[in-house]
Formats: structure tokens, C-alpha cells, sequence
């Protein structure tokens, strides 16, 4: 007993203040500033996932994996540790060499007076991993540990989709998943969002070749939020979802 | 020709040398060898043949058994192994799901990874018989599987494990298109394990050689996974058992453990560190300074939270005698990893298999005595990150030696030898992690297959709730942190 409430004194506070300006190490690949005047000739071919476009420069995010690979070998692409990457809009996801960050993360979020109103206080989100490699559920995790206390915000991952105002869907969606994912869904009562968290959940990913996946769903039913990464960064996870639920933008 | 030959980890051999041996003889070449499977997989051999592939692993002299059967279009059986030897069952199941050659006499075969149709789950009958389904989808954030549990009142008589949801065909893409992004994102927990795999039978296929440094930053790296995902379980483990103060401190630990991976190479789980032909990214003295700090501030952290712990007797009134499974039971049906290590059974590829830095460094093993319950795979976990923190301080005072190596390899863009073929072991923090590939006479990919250690221990821990009451399944499954994506790919 004592030396558990020694261990707890030891440890002190350990959550970071200040979610939406929590530093960032500045190694982290984030968000990517690209220039147009640099050689790209040597980028042909390093993408594996088809993010990167050469003619003109682009970068879709819901597709990126951050690899790093581009940036690596040419002037061209360079990552910042911009965390704030959510977006609301799927276009919006394309990045090119007139992208600042700061106008990114400016106009990425725009949500509906509704949205505020219903969720800014509370959001219990069901979490349906759907062929996720464990990156992505781990870093939803971390969400709620001490360090990130997402569940100070009034959000948080519930069991049973009963309780949820929305899913988070992780993975490309394997065709073995598809039915438990679209029940899930069904499950949730109205109003309810739908979150795509992660390249594999946007755009497939490093898996947009396989033909083990089945995307139908996506095509089916409205999706409010996209989340980049690979993983997501807990800080883009939680500025995200604060930014769509508070309606600030990021 | 001899019925087997031998091979050794990371080194090439032409498809060509490999034995056929036939089919009738199968059982007792297996039976005579005498050793434990680590590949057992099937591929089309054209004209609608199937060549089967057995690789047995001698451990205690680094070497593999290699040596095959060819099953031609009509014949669509064999006398199965796992009658004579339990740890064939699983992937006897896989070869019979993916090539439809029956192993006749097999006790259990059933689905490994098809599972939208029915699914032949035991049954039993009985008064207070009642069964609990959970999943695929399950109560926290966590890849699916489906559980299904044969209860007697409270206590679990069975549990089945029903997996392949994860599916995406990882094999197939690594033939069409693979890459280190692909190898990374196979099995997120195990960035680093499964990267290593893949980028070193791409390396011994091109005939090039790392660097000593890329070598060590790998190796160092290979060591945080370790440590950080043990960290995490542990308090994953006391999550489970309400013991929040656990919870709250190790998962803090963890985080300082994974911020130093990201300052090392951009993302906290060490994803674009490895590349074939070396790593991306060299440890600049500053970062390497740092971590050292950090990884001593772990270690007192973790020694200070595990002591508190383990003196709290309603702690070990949960942890000790839940979920066990015995050395005999481990040994027979083929667990791998820290679950066999846990259970007695001294298996660790990085010893079994070692590389030069584990006599140069002097790493040597240390053995635990386990008894296979819930506390001995928290126990080991604790052991194990107290040694990995030692690797990683004695590689990192190495690394200093070798300042100026270049940290990628010439030769990156070599051609893959022709008609070849190679097995790559890594000890990941789970076990094992087993990558085999094959070329064709055009230097390309022909086969490509991938043993996760799960693979073999998710039938552990459906013995390891036998008899347990079915409240105490959350933390005997936490305890083994078993990977849905690793065993459906
Ligand atoms: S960082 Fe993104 S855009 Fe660049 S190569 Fe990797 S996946 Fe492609
Ligand atoms: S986006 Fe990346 S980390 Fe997330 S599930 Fe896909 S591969 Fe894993």
C-alpha cells in the first residue's frame, strides 16, 4: 500500500497540459512541405503506395505512409513534425507545393453547427479494427493513457456500439471483415459519425493491391473524418477529433 | 542424394540441391530427425503438382532440415505428422486449407484462416454445458478474432480460437510487389522484427552484405521493440487485473521508450528505420546520448514498479496458477517464444541461431525457470527488458567503434539470385518471426512465406484457459499478447 502511493508520489503528473500545442520532436514525420523548383527525377518510382504524384508535385495524404522514402532523396519533399493532419474533406488531403501547413490546418476541419452541439462535450466512439496491423489500435490506445488523457475531453472508446456516437474503422477492410464492420455500423444509433483513421482505412495503403480486401462499405455510407498516418499519431487522433467535435479548426 | 539437407539462417541455397523425398516415407523421415517444424508449406509446382517444403529445426546446432515432396495432380492425400507429432497440426492445417491435400488421420483439422463459412466448433452437451461467443469484434481497441468458449458454469472446459479476418494476402503481394513498407505493415507491433526478416532474405538473395553498423542500430532497435512492447504488456497485465496504478506507470514507461525510437528515426514504432541493404537512418551522438539517460531512468522505473507489484499479495493472488500450460504440454504442441520460455521451454532464436555480435558483445542466455502461469510470462517479461536495456547500452557503446561505416550497403540494386532459396529467422519480442523466399529461374520472387510465432501459440492459450474461470480469459489472453495480423497475414 505504501509503496504504491510512493510510486504514485514519484511519478507526478505525467499528461501533457496543452493538447493543441503539445511540442513534437521535431524527427517526427509529419506534415510535408513540398517545393516545386527541385529536382524530382530521382523520386520516380521510390512511393510504394502511390501518394506521391511527380507531374505536377503532389502528396495525398490519405495514401502516404510517411515512409519517408521520397523525402530521403530529393529537396523535393520535406516532413515537418506538423501533427495537425485530420481533415474533413477528402480532397483536402492532397497536399501540393502551395500547401503551408499553417493554411492546412486552418481550413482542413469545417463541421456542421449540428455536430457541435451534439458531440462537443461527449463522444464514445466504437473502434472497429478491420485488418489493421496493430500500429494503428496501439497508438487509439495510447489515446487513453496518462500521458495523452483523451478521456478528459469527453471522448472515449466504449464497448458496445449501443453506446457510441460513431466508429473509428482501422485496416484496408479485409473481405473477412466487411460483414462484422457494416453490423457494427448498423448497430450504432443515429446520428452517428463515421472516422477513418490511418492510410489503410482512407485509401488502403501499402494494401491498396490486395485482393483480399472489400472496401464496399466505404462507398456505402457518408464518412465525416479523415485521419492520416502511419500510425496515427495519438496527437493527430486527439487534435483531429477535438477540432471536428468542437468546431476549431484542428 | 541424401533425404534432407542442411541449411543455416540468412544463407542461401539452390532450389535444385533440395531432396525429394516420397510422400510414404514422409512420416518416418520426419520421426527420425526428430526435430520441432518451423515450415511446413506447399507451392505449385506446375502441370497441377504441389511441392511440399519441411524445414525442421535443429536448434541446438543452428541448423535446418530441409527437404520436400511433390504431390502430383491426382494425389490429394498423405498419412498426416501431427499424429506422431502434435506441433505439425496447424500447419498441416494451412497446407490443407491452402492446396486441398488432405493429412489423413489429422485429430483437428479445421479452418486455420477461411472463416465466413461454417465453422465445425466442438460441441458439448451437459446440464450447466453453455457456450460464450465473443467477436471478431471485441470489447476494447484490438484486432478481431472470435472466441468461443465451452463453458462448465463458470469454469472454461475449451476455448476455440477462429481467426483469418485479418486476411489480406500479404504472401501474394510479397511476390508481386514487395517492398520494406509492405514488410513493415504487416504486423504493426513487430516493426522492426518483421522488416529485419524480410530485408535479410532480400539481402542474402543479392548476395550483399550490411554494414557493422547497420547491423548494431538494427540489432539495438530490434531490442527497444522488445522492451517497449514487454513494458506495455506488463501493464496491460495489471490493466486487467485493476491494478491502475500498473497500468498508469508502465504505459508511461512505455511512451519514453518509443519517443526515443521516434527521435532515432521519425516514428515512434520504428517504422522506416530498416531498408534493405542497412537502415535508413544513423543515431547521431546526441540522440544516442539521450537514450542512454532514458533507458537508465526505464530501468529504475520498471524495477521499481514491477517490486511494488509483485509484494501486493491480491496481485499475485491473480497472477500466480492462472492460465498455465506445462513444459511437456508446450513442448508437445510446439509453442515458440517467450510463451515456451515462460513455459520451460528454452527457445530463443537469438541464442539458437546467433549472429556474431552475441560472442563478440558476450551476450549469453540466461535461463528462467518458468512454470507457464500468467506470473511467469509477467516474470519473464520483466527479465527480458532488464537484458534487452543491457544490449542496447553495450551495442550503442560499440556503435562508436564503427563512426564512419557507411549505414546502406553498395549493391542495394542487385539482381536476386536465380532459382534460390532462403529462411530468415528473428527472435521478435513475441518469438520467431520466420520469412522464406524462394526465386525462379528469371530472378524473381516465386514464393514468398511467413511464420508468425502466434501461428503457433494461439493454441496455447486455448490450453492455457482450460479449467481457468472464464473472467480470468482477458488476462491469461493479455499475458500472451498473441497477433491476430501476424497468424492471418
Ligand atoms: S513518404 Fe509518403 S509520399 Fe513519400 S514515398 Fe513514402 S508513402 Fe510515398
Ligand atoms: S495505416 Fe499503417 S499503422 Fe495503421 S493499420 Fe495501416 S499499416 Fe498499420
Amino acid at each position: 500500500m505504501f509503496d504504491t502511493l510512493k510510486s504514485r508520489i514519484y511519478q507526478g503528473k505525467q499528461y501533457i497540459k496543452d493538447i493543441e500545442n503539445a511540442p513534437m520532436r521535431e524527427q517526427f514525420r509529419g506534415f510535408p512541405q513540398l517545393c516545386a523548383n527541385a529536382d524530382t527525377t530521382c523520386l520516380e518510382g521510390v512511393c510504394p503506395t502511390g501518394a506521391l504524384n511527380l507531374n505536377p508535385l503532389s502528396i495525398d495524404m490519405g495514401k502516404c505512409t510517411f515512409c519517408g522514402a521520397c523525402g530521403r532523396c530529393s529537396e523535393a519533399v520535406k516532413f515537418t513534425a506538423g501533427y495537425k493532419l485530420a481533415s474533413t474533406c477528402h480532397e483536402k488531403l492532397v497536399v501540393t507545393p502551395e500547401t503551408t501547413y499553417e493554411e492546412y490546418v486552418k481550413s482542413a476541419i469545417e463541421t456542421k453547427g449540428e455536430i457541435v452541439k451534439m458531440f462537443g462535450h461527449s463522444l464514445k466512439l466504437r473502434q472497429v479494427s478491420a485488418a489493421g496491423c496493430n500500429g494503428c489500435e496501439m497508438e487509439l490506445n495510447a489515446c487513453s493513457n496518462v500521458n495523452f488523457d483523451m478521456g478528459r475531453f469527453g471522448i472515449d472508446f466504449v464497448a458496445s456500439p449501443r453506446h457510441a456516437d460513431g466508429i473509428v474503422i482501422t485496416g484496408p477492410i479485409s473481405e473477412n471483415m466487411a460483414y462484422a464492420l457494416e453490423d457494427c455500423y448498423k448497430s450504432v444509433p443515429d446520428p452517428k459519425i463515421v472516422i477513418l483513421c490511418g492510410a489503410c482505412a482512407i485509401s488502403g495503403g501499402v494494401f491498396q493491391e490486395s485482393t483480399k480486401l472489400n472496401r464496399e462499405f466505404l462507398e456505402k455510407y457518408p464518412i465525416d473524418l479523415y485521419i492520416p498516418g502511419c500510425p496515427v499519431h495519438p496527437l493527430t487522433f486527439i487534435n483531429g477529433v477535438l477540432g471536428f467535435i468542437k468546431g476549431k479548426n484542428n | 542424394m541424401a533425404n534432407w539437407i542442411k541449411i543455416k539462417n540468412n544463407i542461401k541455397v539452390d532450389l535444385g540441391k533440395i531432396p525429394i523425398i516420397s510422400k510414404n516415407n514422409l512420416r518416418e523421415e520426419v520421426k527420425n530427425i526428430g526435430k520441432r517444424p518451423i515450415g511446413f508449406f506447399g507451392k505449385d509446382w506446375g502441370f497441377g503438382c504441389v511441392r511440399l517444403f519441411i524445414i525442421l529445426a535443429d536448434d541446438s546446432n543452428s541448423e535446418f532440415y530441409l527437404s520436400s515432396v511433390v504431390f502430383s495432380e491426382n494425389d490429394k492425400s498423405y498419412e498426416s505428422l501431427t499424429q506422431d507429432i502434435p506441433a505439425f497440426h496447424i500447419f498441416e492445417r494451412e497446407f490443407y486449407e491452402q492446396f486441398g491435400i488432405e493429412p489423413l488421420n489429422h485429430p483437428w483439422l479445421k479452418p486455420v484462416r477461411i472463416n465466413q463459412d461454417k465453422y465445425p466448433f466442438f460441441e458439448m452437451t451437459g446440464e450447466e454445458v453453455h457456450q460464450v461467443a465473443v467477436g471478431p469484434i471485441h470489447a476494447g481497441v484490438i484486432e478481431p478474432g472470435h472466441f468461443r468458449f465451452m463453458c462448465n458454469g463458470e469454469s472454461v472446459y475449451h476455448l476455440e480460437i477462429m481467426l483469418g479476418y485479418q486476411h489480406r494476402g500479404i504472401e501474394e503481394m510479397m511476390i508481386k510487389n514487395p517492398s520494406n513498407q509492405l514488410a513493415e505493415s504487416i504486423n504493426g507491433d513487430s516493426v522492426i522484427a518483421y522488416n529485419t526478416a524480410y530485408s535479410q532474405t532480400m539481402e542474402a538473395l543479392k548476395g550483399i552484405e550490411i554494414s557493422n553498423k547497420a547491423q548494431l542500430i538494427r540489432k539495438a532497435a530490434l531490442e527497444m521493440e522488445r522492451i517497449a512492447i514487454h513494458i506495455g504488456d506488463m501493464g496491460a497485465i495489471a490493466g486487467d487485473i485493476a491494478y491502475l496504478m500498473g497500468a498508469s506507470v508502465f504505459g508511461a514507461t512505455r511512451t519514453l521508450v518509443i519517443n526515443t525510437m521516434l527521435e532515432i528515426c521519425g516514428s515512434r514504432f520504428g517504422r522506416g528505420l530498416v531498408t534493405v541493404g542497412g537502415v535508413n537512418y544513423d543515431i547521431p551522438d546526441d540522440v544516442l546520448n539521450r537514450a542512454l539517460e532514458t533507458l537508465s531512468k526505464v530501468a529504475k522505473d520498471v524495477d521499481r514498479m514491477t517490486n511494488t507489484m509483485l509484494k501486493n499479495s491480491t496481485v499475485m493472488s491473480r497472477l500466480e496458477k492462472t492460465g498455465t500450460v506445462s513444459t511437456e504440454k508446450a513442448a508437445e504442441i510446439g509453442l515458440v517464444g517467450m510463451a515456451a520460455r515462460a513455459s520451460g521451454v528454452e527457445l530463443d532464436s537469438r541464442f539458437d541461431y546467433p549472429d556474431k555480435w552475441m560472442s563478440e558483445l558476450g551476450f549469453e542466455r540466461k535461463p528462467f525457470k518458468g512454470v507457464g502461469d500468467v506470473n511467469s510470462r509477467f516474470k519473464l517479461r520483466y527479465k527480458e527488458i532488464k537484458e534487452s536495456i543491457s544490449i542496447v547500452k553495450k551495442i550503442f557503446a560499440k556503435l562508436k567503434d564503427y563512426k564512419d561505416e557507411l549505414i546502406i550497403t553498395e549493391g542495394v540494386n542487385n539482381k536476386l539470385s536465380s532459382d534460390s532459396f532462403v529462411i530468415s529467422v528473428v527472435e521478435g519480442w513475441r518469438g520467431e518471426i520466420v520469412h522464406i523466399a524462394m526465386t525462379d529461374i528469371n530472378r524473381k520472387i516465386s514464393k514468398y512465406k511467413i511464420k508468425d510465432p502466434s501461428f503457433n501459440n494461439w493454441y496455447g492459450l486455448g490450453l492455457a484457459v482450460r479449467n481457468n474461470g472464464i473472467s480470468d480469459f482477458p488476462l491469461c489472453n493479455k499475458s500472451f499478447n498473441l497477433s491476430y495480423s501476424g497468424n492471418d497475414l
